[in-house]
Formats: C-alpha cells, structure tokens, sequence
C-alpha cells in the first residue's frame, strides 16, 4: 500500500485511475444491463405467436405500440412481415439503443427461436415478406458470382460501395459494409429494405437474381483474392492519395532529416 | 564509431584554418559579416583508404541497381501475372506485381542513394561564394544594341513600306485559322442531340415500354413495390425492335441519355402535384443522369425520398418533384410521364419535357 500511495503523484497516475474506473463502469453496465433480462423461455414452439407477443410487449412496444401500430417514435409494423423482424432484429439493429440518423448494426440479445415467434407475431399482423429458407438465399449455379456482380454494379454498388465497403448518404445516414453480413440477412434487406434502403421486390429483381448478389457479396466479403494488397478499406483514390502523401512523403522527408543530420566531416561538430 | 574520427595529428593544422578568410576582419564593429566557417575536410578528403572505400559503396549501390533492373526483366518473364502470394503484413497479393514493384523500387532507390553518397562523400565540397551581378547590361551595350535594331529596321523598310507591313501581320493572323477549322473534324456537331432522348419515339399512339434494367422484361405497376428503386431503358421501339440491348454499337450513348430511376412513393407523401401527375399510382420515372455535371445519380432513399449524386453530393426531393435541396446542381432531375399501356405495362407516351443531364449553353428550359 505505501508503495501505491508513493506513486500517487506519477504522471500517469491519472490516466490509470481513470482506465480502472471505466473498467469498472464498463463491467458493472455488462453485467447489469437491461437488455439481458429479455431472454424468455422458448419451449412453447406451438404457441410461437403468443410467445412472440409477449417479447413483443417488453422489447419492441414502447416504440411500435402494444399491437405493432406504430407511434410518433417508431412506425407501423403492420405488413412488414417477418423477414423484416428477422434482418432488424438478428443484426441487433432492433431494439434501437437510442432515436438517431439510422439504428446501427449490434449484438443480437435475442436467440433465434425469440426471434422466430416475434416474426411470427408480426407476421399475423399483416402479409409481408416471409422469412426466407436456405434454398431461397443460396445459390447452385456456377455463373452465380459474376452474374451477382454485374446485379450489385448496377443496383447495390452506388451506397454500398464497389467493394461492399459501405458509404455516405444524406444528413449522417449511411450505407453500412456488407462484410461479415450473413446471406440469409442481406437477402432479408433486399427483400424489405429497411431504413434508407430501397425495397427490391420480386416483381423487380425475382429470387435467382437476389441468390446472385448474395452470393456475389459473400465471396467479395470472404473469398476475393486481392492481388493489389492493402486494400486502405476499399475506398478508393481517396485512402490510397492520403496514404501516399502522410507515409510516402513522410518516408522521403525521414530519408532526407537522416541524410542531413549524418556529417561526412572528419571532425564531429 | 569511433574509427571515423581521425586523429589530431592526421588533420590540417587547426590554428591555421581557424585564420581563414571566413572570420570577422573587424574584432571591434559588433555587427560586423560573420562571414563563412571555416572548410573543415571530410574524411574522404584526407583518408585516401576512406575516398576508394567510398568508391565501393557508391558502386555497389549502383551495381545493386543494376541488378534489380536484371531482377524486374526476369519477374516480368518469369512470373505468371495470376500467382498470388501470402507477404505480411500485405496479406494475399499478386506476386507479379510485388516483384515488379518491389526490383523497380530497389533500381531507382540505389541510383538515388549512389548519387547522394557520391555527392557527399567524394565530390568537391568546398564552399564558394558567388557575388552576384546586375542583370542591367552596361550603357554601351545598350546603345550598341539599340543602334543595331534601328539600323535593321531603316534597312528592311518595315517602317517605309506600309503595305508589306500590314500585308505580313495580316497573314500571320490568318494562318492559326487554319488549326482552328480542322477542329471541325473532332466529331460531328451535336445539333439537337442534347434536347431530346432515345424516349423520343414515345408518341401517345406508338408508346415505348419501361423495360426492368435486371430482367429485360417490362414492368407492370404492381411489380414496384412501394419504396421500391428500379433501373428502367427503353423497350421496343420503331428504330430498335428489340428494345435498348447492351449489343447495340451506341449502347453507350444511349443509356447515358435514356437510363431511368423508377421509385414508388405512397401517393398521399407526394407534395408536387405536377410531379405525382406525370407518374402512375405514385410510379415516378426520373432521369438518372445528374442535372449538374452528369454522373449517374441513384442513391436513393426510401424514407425520406432524397436521392444522393456520390460525384458532388447534389440531393434531389424525388417526392416533391426532384427539387434540389442541396448542392451544386441547377435544376431538378427531369421526370418523364408514364401510364400503362391496355396490357397494364408501364410506358411512356412522349419524352423528357426538358433536356437530361447537365446545363449546356443552348439549353432551352
């Protein structure tokens, strides 16, 4: 203790009493948070809509009203169908944290079986788009990958970027990256277009054509060797034009201090 | 390093360089020119063994650039441009081009290097000051060159003979005109091309259909759901029977003119009514061509109905008649007025009412 306390007054005693009270903040927020207590058992299978309405009630009401009505702080859900609570809720962008530009992307507190009876609740709300099965979003054909990507030049790459790397839109809205997006999700977003993004109805892009872009995106995300090397997040001349000038130059001007600062003199001054 | 310092007794008489003609004549004028210290001798200069050692390295650098040229030569021969490699902290790349990149590096570093060292080490370095001159030549010159001129010019008749004079300035302007009219031959002049689109054919009698950009097929209103975006081109029509395919020679220049942005917005959220009119059931066909300077515009948002151009971040209101709202672009997107045709398929009965894409000089609305 006496050694702690002759410390007290080292510079960086502030900044480690600060880490450890974030630390314990942080902890204490984990292990206390709210979010936890909406796990409910799942055993009632056959009463999937009733279950669903009663998680519905604790996660998703305050804002979507008791019967998914809507209210000024969130919008109907009646008609979204239950690929919309699928992709909202098991990319954990539902139950928003907080009002904003656009709900990010977090961790899912729900299982999957809390999510299936909430879409199933909602579902019974209104028809919409259902929750697609494995053969729906997974492709067999081999053309599947560069078929995809002429899909994705022409209907994804403007917001979601050449690479999937995501982007800017208006007012603090965003296209998020599309890496690490499970296939079953990106299929859901083309399906309901949540937030910003637009509707991609089967009317307009059938089945076979989603199959492709996610396939595309999955092997963008995963597979695609990248013979130019750092990728500087596939941004384009933007990342490359900085890096070249912040650590190109800055090695040449490094060069040039080392060169000066070393005399050829006989004497050393 | 203490082997690069030489002895004492090795180096010239320090006393005697400290009176060099670099110090203050003047001990008592305090503000007295410094002038320069005095030439201290590199060790190249006074060590024979260093100067050849420095010789060495000097070549090998350029030897080693030499090399590296061989090295990029053989990469190139050698290297199948689809063989990948894992390098850290790279990750995965293109073997080919790391060789290539990495010889052509090493070549033109070495020469950069050996010049430095060799300028450094082995080439004079003794300072001289260089006094500087008037730019000014001197009177005589002056005069000597003036009366030259004069007497040129008396000799000539440039002055006296005012027809020649004239006659020479005019054909002198005259021949650039000659450059100038062979820049007829960049390309045909771009008459009434601009006013008007591929959708011109459109007449309420012989409508062109809205063909679906992904499938090639036409569109009905109930395959566009509501917050839907979709790419549109022309269908069949009298000059293409086919429609708009990517196989035809100018399909280029026709999409960049006819490419469509098909978005459904509830109806009651339209706030144009002459906007809302010239769509079908909340169907809007907007141009997707940037009314700024032309880039292809369709970062649409489904809520709040705004569409994003990436190249200067122009918004458009596609809900309140593609009103800009932000940015550098001059007019809203032009929309064209669609309906069904008794198929219930989506077509156009007439073109743009206004030209596409960016303002041009004889722009008419």
């Amino acid at each position: 203790m006496k050694k702690l306390s002759a410390r007290r007054r080292h510079p960086l005693a502030a900044l480690v009493v600060l880490l450890f009270a974030l630390a314990i903040t942080g902890g204490l927020y984990a292990a206390f948070a709210p979010a936890e207590k909406a796990q409910a058992d799942s055993s009632a299978q056959s009463l999937a809509i009733d279950e669903g309405k009663r998680l519905f009630a604790v996660g998703c009401s305050s804002c979507h009203g008791l019967n998914g009505e809507g209210s000024a702080d969130g919008p109907s859900l009646v008609g979204v169908g239950s690929a919309a609570v699928d992709f909202q809720v098991g990319t954990g962008r539902m139950p928003a944290q907080q009002p904003g530009a656009q709900i990010p992307a977090k961790r899912n507190i729900y299982s999957q079986s809390d999510i299936d009876q909430m879409a199933a609740f909602v579902a019974s709300l209104g028809p919409g788009p259902v929750t697609p099965t494995s053969e729906q979003y997974t492709s067999t054909e081999t053309d599947a990958i560069s078929k995809g990507g002429d899909l994705f030049r022409t209907n994804c790459a403007q917001c979601h970027n050449f690479a999937g790397a995501g982007g800017a839109l208006t007012q603090g809205k965003y296209a998020p990256s599309l890496e690490g997006v499970s296939a079953k999700h990106i299929y859901e977003a083309m399906q309901t277009g949540p937030q910003s993004m637009p509707v991609f109805p089967e009317g307009t892009m059938p089945e076979k054509q989603k199959q492709e872009i996610v396939a595309f995106v999955r092997y963008q995300a995963n597979e695609a060797p990248n013979p130019g090397g750092l990728t500087l997040g596939s941004l384009g001349p933007v990342t490359e034009g900085l890096f070249g000038w912040i650590f190109g130059l800055g090695v040449l001007i490094a060069v040039a201090i080392w060169v000066a600062a070393h005399t050829t003199k006989a004497k050393k001054s | 390093m203490s082997h690069d310092n030489i002895s004492d007794d090795k180096l010239p008489d320090a006393h005697a360089a400290s009176e060099g003609h670099g110090l203050p004549a003047v001990a008592d004028d305090p503000f007295a020119d410094p002038g320069l210290p005095a030439h201290e001798p590199r060790r190249t200069d006074i060590d024979e063994r260093a100067a050849q050692r420095a010789e060495r390295q000097v070549s090998l650098l350029f030897v080693t650039s030499m090399l590296a040229t061989v090295g990029f030569i053989a990469s190139y021969v050698a290297i199948k441009p689809d063989k990948l490699v894992f390098i850290f902290p790279l990750g995965h790349v293109s073997a080919l081009n790391f060789a290539l990149g990495m010889t052509l590096a090493v070549a033109l570093f070495c020469i950069g290097a050996g010049a430095v060292h060799w300028a450094r080490t082995l080439m004079s370095d003794v300072e001289m000051p260089a006094e500087r001159h008037p730019i000014e030549a001197d009177d005589e010159v002056r005069a000597d060159v003036i009366q030259q001129f004069k007497t040129g010019a008396a000799e000539s008749g440039f002055g006296r003979r005012k027809m020649i004079r004239n006659t020479m300035i005019g054909s002198m302007a005259m021949v650039p005109l000659a450059g100038v009219v062979l820049l007829r031959d960049l390309g045909p002049l771009p008459e009434k091309k601009l006013d008007h689109t591929g959708w011109i054919e459109a007449t309420p009698t012989a409508p062109i259909r809205l063909v679906n950009m992904n499938t090639d097929e036409p569109m009905k209103a109930e395959d566009l759901a509501i917050g839907s975006l979709t790419f549109a081109k022309p269908g069949p029509s009298a000059s293409r029977p086919n429609g708009l395919q990517d196989s035809d020679e100018d399909f280029q220049q026709a999409i960049a003119k006819d490419a469509l942005m098909l978005v459904r917005i509830q109806p009651q959220d339209l706030k144009d009514e002459k906007s809302s009119a010239l769509g079908f059931e909340g169907v809007l066909a907007y141009s997707k061509i940037c009314t700024h300077v032309g880039c292809p515009i369709s970062l649409y948002e489904q809520q709040t109905h705004h569409a994003l151009c990436p190249c200067h971040q122009s918004t458009f209101d596609l809900s309140d008649g593609a009103r800009v709202i932000f940015g550098p672009a001059g007019h809203p997107l032009p929309q064209l007025k669609i309906t069904t045709d008794t198929e219930g398929y989506l077509v156009a009965t007439q073109d743009f009412t206004v030209p596409v894409g960016p303002s041009f000089w004889e722009r008419s609305a």
